[in-house]
């Protein structure tokens, strides 16, 4: 399944089938971060359910330094 | 007390989180500078590259309102779009909108600040607009309901402190919620001058981060703050034309 990752066309191997899956893929499960799914913000209580499909766009999105 | 809607902070500077020197100093920056609110970016995570710290994963959050900005947008409906992926974190209601209407200048885009104000106030958000040091627009974003209007000192960056300060004076005065100077920095004068002029707060970032030696800017600039409040208070003296002896005209040891 490949879907666009931050800007990104990604392939993914079985079993990142989820959002949850998708930042423990990257590692990313104890970080900061807000996931947007075709441009709608994914809450963190549907990580879990929330699953993606071939050609979805999406967004991994923290806090950076700014003014 | 600086008030922003229903919370209360003691110190009055606002602090930015951008282009410091390194990690150790930009805390230890933070830490000086005694401020309690700091602006953050929202951006996409570098998730494919080697993984560098995040500096707001590493702050005691219990000890910090974080105030995220809208920079990056262009239009009211980019900006609601970063205000709403911000507040999604859990950890933020306020949002500073930041709408940059001219790239070379970076001044603000004033109808599209109004339009983005409006939208996020009708969802909830605690909304701290950037604008231009336009009297009539700080008026309309107030009668918006805004919980705070952050004209600029002078344009992002560029150090050049307060080139208007009638403007800024004349928003202070009709202002009854907080005005905040915010933007064009460039040393503790700055500062001291804004808190005089009678603004309720300073936000700046490049002027601390960018100094020789930031965390000793942060303390001063903390202090300028302190100073022109202070001296805002106190109320100061008229200004005259010509001089006015400060010891005795009577009593003079002549010959």
């Amino acid at each position: 399944m490949s879907i666009i990752l931050n800007g990104n066309n990604v392939d993914h191997q079985e079993g990142v089938n989820t959002v949850e899956q998708l930042l423990s893929h990257y590692h990313l499960e104890n970080r900061i971060v807000v996931v947007e799914v075709n441009k709608e913000i994914v809450m963190k209580e549907n990580y879990k359910t929330m699953s993606l499909s071939h050609g979805d766009v999406v967004e991994i999105i923290h806090f950076v330094g700014g003014g | 007390m600086l008030k922003i809607a229903d919370r209360t902070f003691r110190s009055r500077l606002l602090l930015g989180t951008g282009k410091y020197p390194s990690f150790d100093i930009q805390k230890k920056a933070v830490e000086v500078s005694e401020a309690e609110i700091l602006t953050f970016a929202v951006r996409r995570m570098n998730i494919f590259s080697e993984e560098q710290p995040n500096f707001l994963e590493q702050l005691d959050l219990s000890k910090y309102t974080l105030l995220p900005n809208t920079a990056g947008a262009k239009t009211a409906e980019e900006a609601v779009r970063i205000a709403k992926l911000a507040k999604a974190s859990g950890l933020c209601d306020m949002i500073k909108v930041e709408i940059i209407g001219d790239d070379r200048t970076l001044l603000p885009d004033p109808v599209e600040t109004l339009k983005a104000s409006e939208m996020l106030l009708e969802k909830g958000f605690i909304v701290l607009p950037y604008t231009s040091d336009d009297v009539v627009l700080a008026r309309r974003l107030e009668e918006l309901g805004v919980h705070a209007v952050m004209p600029g000192a002078s344009p992002i960056g560029s150090g050049k402190g307060i080139i208007n300060p009638l403007n800024l004076k004349f928003i202070i005065e009709q202002s009854s919620i907080p005005v905040i100077i915010d933007a064009g920095i460039g040393s503790p004068k700055d500062v001291a001058f804004a808190m005089e002029l009678g603004a309720d707060g300073v936000l700046l970032n490049t002027a601390v981060s960018g100094a020789k030696d930031p965390v000793k800017m942060a303390q001063a600039m903390k202090l300028a703050i302190e100073a022109g409040r202070l001296g805002f208070e106190a109320g100061r003296i008229e200004e005259k034309e010509y001089a006015v002896a400060s010891s005795p005209t009577t009593g003079m040891v002549t010959s």
